[in-house]
């Protein structure tokens, strides 16, 4: 009885209840855009990242808190292939990426913004938006192509929404601190990937500047994938999204801030014990 | 805004070369300012700045540091070496082929052991070689694939900056060794020459001088003059006295190998230009700043560094068969290791980043070379060619103290001042 109850309220129960078949991991995976299987992964016998199982469905926009060295870092350097896994499987959009490396992955279309802002110093705004465009990633096309009208508008109209536009032929390494979040954030966007792993976008930002990207990204979950990881509190609950608390490497607890702000575990594993 | 600058400088720096190159050094040579040996020393300093072209491009552009351009520029100088050697005169035998051992081979013939010199053949490698075309072909395609197959394994498994350094500096030393040995049948230490002309008819039409014999007696049947070391036969060696075609210590012929070097160095600066223009160069930037980020856009950055690495290679490679026929010997001394740091040094002082500077620092350090390793007398302190290496360090500290980006620096402050409009 209470088995049924959940199969309805969240398929992951479900999940728990058995070691599942391959028929069964397939079915799981197709139903998570982000699925993952027994992932973990150790660093000279430390365990960063142990999770039985866990999956983002399509068009979520999912928060991930834990305190420092939770691991939450570590789970989206395993999904996007930055590091290898231990043991267990990655999955997205039904197929499996555990073994493929970053820029496999990245053409499937999973999109990494890491903590600093990662941007190319000796390009200019507008190179950096040219080189996150999607489909033009071998050697040939780069040394032949130019970039299309289409593609140059598109480019433009991002710059001018995030507020770059006057910036757009500076080089990079001139930019701000919350210039180059955003230009990062915004070579993100025109890569048009199916998920989107944001790590910390609000760190070192001004509250205004948080306030804009909090906006911008909400914006965002209306036709992507997000997988947001963040410290800032205040940020989280203007996201007022479902929030996955990581501790230890494992998945504490799941559900919106105010049950986890009421969570005991959650609360001892924040103040410590 | 600043790329449309950089396509003015560029196209300043270009124009700039195509003057100074082909009409005021040919016009300075043609009023007896220049003397045909300092042509043919200008001639062999461009192709040191195709050299520093290639690797301004890995280097400056990608960040990879490459210790063994100069391996690059033998295994080209030495493909036009081997075809230089076979249309070298006619000193040599002929071996049981019909084809003949050329002098700088034949006296130092590595024989086995019950060999006599009767025995020594042609070595199958060398008789690709015979063709001028395909020579060329070679020259090029050889290096390339050298650099491609090094480039994949070493990039692939992500070698990265001093670790590559290290790898190819060892991988100059190695190719050194190899080309010193006297088995390897490239005539050891000694290096090929006994260079006597280039470009006869028979290494145009012909793919081996047993054809080429032929073809030439029967374009001459009836000529009583083909005897022409008498012996009392027709054969492969009067074939050789007569296999001409242009010295290469004839005046024209050197003023002509000058001319095809800067038509080259042109070529090249507009290769490198174009490719650091096109999207290809701002991925080759974007490695150069930040390779790991560029994999999360589902770039793949070891092709590129292979296509960097090749195209240096290659460059390395033309200029190493126009350096030969301007040299008329190529040695395994030019594969030292020591060659290659100097290329790192040509494009440090020029301006590293900057295609003009590559050139720049080429012509300008070995023009400084070529003056200060001849003894001078200032009256009150003589200078002595031993100071050279003092001189060069003490410039090198000068130039990355004071002009960070090189001498292409100071020319680049001097353009500033006068008004843009003149373009």
């Amino acid at each position: 009885m209470n088995t049924e109850e959940n199969r309805t309220t969240d398929p992951l129960l479900v999940y728990k209840d058995s070691r599942p078949s391959q028929v069964q991991l397939e079915f799981w995976s197709s139903r998570y855009v982000l699925f993952v299987e027994n992932l973990s992964v150790s660093f000279d016998g430390f365990k960063a990242v142990d999770i039985p199982h866990y999956g983002v469905k399509h068009g979520e926009l999912r928060v991930i808190i834990g305190p420092n060295g939770a691991g939450k870092s570590t789970f989206c350097d395993l999904v996007s292939g930055k590091t290898k896994a231990s043991t267990g499987k990655v999955f997205f959009d039904s197929r499996e990426i555990s073994s493929l490396d970053e820029s496999e992955i990245a053409l499937l279309g999973i999109g990494r913004k890491f903590q600093t802002p990662t941007v190319f110093d000796s390009l200019s705004t507008y190179e950096n938006m040219l080189l996150a465009l999607p489909g033009n990633q071998g050697w040939k096309k780069n040394l032949f192509d130019r970039e299309t009208k289409n593609e140059r508008e598109q480019i433009l109209e991002i710059l001018s929404k995030v507020g770059l536009l006057e910036q757009r032929n500076e080089l990079a390494k001139s930019l701000s601190h919350g210039q180059r979040q955003w230009l990062a954030i915004s070579a993100l966007i025109i890569s048009k990937p199916k998920l989107l792993l944001v790590d910390e976008p609000a760190a070192g930002l001004t509250d205004q500047e948080t306030e804009q990207t909090a906006d911008l990204l909400l914006e965002l979950a209306n036709d992507h994938t997000l997988v947001v990881i963040e410290h800032d509190m205040d940020f989280v609950r203007r996201l007022n999204s479902t929030v996955t608390v990581l501790n230890e490497g494992k998945v504490l607890a799941e559900g919106c801030l105010e049950e986890m702000e009421k969570n005991e575990q959650v609360m001892e594993a924040y103040l410590g014990r | 805004m600043i790329e449309e600058a950089k396509i003015i400088k560029s196209k300043r720096i270009f124009s700039f070369l195509c003057i100074l190159g082909l009409v005021v050094v040919p016009a300075m040579y043609y009023l007896g300012v220049l003397s045909i040996g300092d042509i043919n020393m200008l001639g062999r300093f461009i192709t040191f700045a195709i050299v520093a072209l290639g690797l301004d491009l890995l280097w400056g552009y990608v960040g990879i540091l490459s210790l063994c351009q100069f391996t690059f520029f033998c295994l080209g100088g030495y493909a036009m070496g081997i075809h230089l050697a076979h249309h070298g005169g006619p000193e040599g035998i002929i071996d049981s082929n019909g084809w003949k051992i050329p002098a700088c081979l034949f006296v130092v013939y590595p024989y086995e052991v019950g060999e006599s010199s009767g025995d020594a053949l042609v070595p199958g490698f060398w008789k690709p070689f015979w063709n001028l075309p395909i020579t060329i072909f070679l020259g090029l395609l050889i290096p390339g694939l050298v650099s491609l197959i090094l480039g994949y394994f070493v990039f692939k498994s992500k070698v990265r900056g001093v670790y590559f350094a290290i790898l190819t500096q060892a991988i100059a030393v190695a190719a050194w060794l190899v080309f010193c040995r006297n088995d390897v049948k490239l005539c050891g230490t000694n290096g090929l020459t006994r260079f006597d002309v280039i470009a006869p008819h028979g290494s145009i039409f012909t793919l081996n001088p047993v054809d080429a014999t032929k073809g030439w007696i029967e374009s001459n049947t009836g000529g009583s003059n083909l005897d022409l070391n008498k012996d009392g036969a027709v054969d492969q060696l009067d074939y050789s006295i007569a296999d001409v075609g242009y010295s290469l210590s004839a005046p024209e012929v050197q003023v002509s190998l000058y001319i095809i070097s800067v038509l080259c160095l042109l070529g090249a600066y507009l290769l490198c230009r174009w490719i650091v223009i096109s999207r290809l160069g701002k991925v080759l930037v974007a490695i150069r700043d930040d390779e790991p980020t560029l994999s999360f856009f589902g770039y793949k950055p070891y092709t590129f560094k292979i296509f960097a690495f090749c195209v240096a290679a290659m460059l390395a490679a033309l200029a190493g068969l126009l350096y030969v026929p301007q040299m008329k010997i190529v040695t395994p001394s030019n594969m030292e290791a020591v060659r290659s740091v100097l290329v790192v040094v040509w494009v440090a002082v020029g301006g590293r980043g900057s295609l003009g500077g590559a050139i720049l620092g080429a012509l300008s350090v070995n023009l400084i070379y070529n003056y200060l390793t001849s003894e001078h007398d200032y009256g009150f302190f003589t200078w002595s060619p031993d100071y050279w290496p003092i001189f060069l360090g003490i410039m090198f500290v000068v130039v990355v103290l004071f002009l960070p980006n090189g001498l292409i620096e100071l020319v680049d402050r001097f353009i500033k001042k006068k008004p843009i409009s003149k373009t």
